[in-house]
């Protein structure tokens, strides 16, 4: 997942440095990602997994890391197992 | 009483680019159908004015300063006055928020210019803290 994450990060996140040098753990928003590039990092994951992030997802914390997009992507998808 | 201020600049050539890549996915998520009316043209959407409506957006949750709470985009709108002004209009989450932080009279300013689009928001607060953590 972590890969998946990192390319749609390449492809959609605008980060002014290159995505494979930053660790999971880096903070995205730190490394140059601005809000509406978040939106668009957004977007991309949902098109990609096939999921919608809800309104108590959309926040800073939840993309401010690929560890916690990560995250996100895990419980969605346990949600809509359940 | 004291004063919020947020302010936000964009490159509108991120929202153009976010208009071709994402197109309605991108307008669905992010503005209210008024919002994309607003900026409708004869030729079809502007994205210098969706621009200033994101910069509004983001400007206005620099306002609201939400801690861990979930704000979708929708739930902050730029509404045209037929005067000419533009207004914030809160719903949902966003509303709660402001109420929770004592945030009132918001008042909103957008420009573009360029390949920029900015927008400042000033706020009244009657809280200096919001109620959760006082």
């Amino acid at each position: 997942m972590h890969d998946e994450i990192r390319q749609i990060l390449a492809q959609h996140g605008r980060l002014p440095v290159d995505v494979q040098t930053l660790s999971d753990d880096a903070d995205l928003y730190e490394a140059g990602m601005t809000s509406h590039a978040s939106v668009n990092v957004m977007l991309g994951l949902e098109d990609h997994f096939d999921i919608e992030f809800p309104d108590r997802m959309l926040k800073r914390s939840v993309f401010e890391s690929i560890n916690a997009i990560a995250a996100a992507l895990s419980e969605l998808r346990e949600e809509a197992a359940v | 009483m004291a004063l919020r201020v947020g302010t936000d600049l964009v490159l509108i050539e991120t929202v153009r680019d976010s208009l071709d890549a994402h197109a309605e996915h991108y307008l669905e998520r992010v503005f209210t159908e008024r919002e994309v009316e607003d900026c409708t043209m004869p030729d079809g959407i502007d994205p210098e004015r969706l621009a200033a409506r994101f910069a509004a957006k983001e400007a206005t949750l620099k306002v609201l300063r939400p801690r861990d709470e979930g704000i979708p985009w929708s739930a902050i709108e730029v509404r045209r006055n037929p005067n000419g002004w533009v207004e914030v209009e809160l719903s949902g989450p966003a509303q709660a928020l402001a109420a929770d932080g004592g945030v009132t009279d918001l008042s909103l300013s957008i420009s573009h210019e360029g390949d920029f689009a900015t927008a400042v928001v000033v706020a009244s607060c009657s809280q200096g803290m919001p109620t959760s953590v006082r």
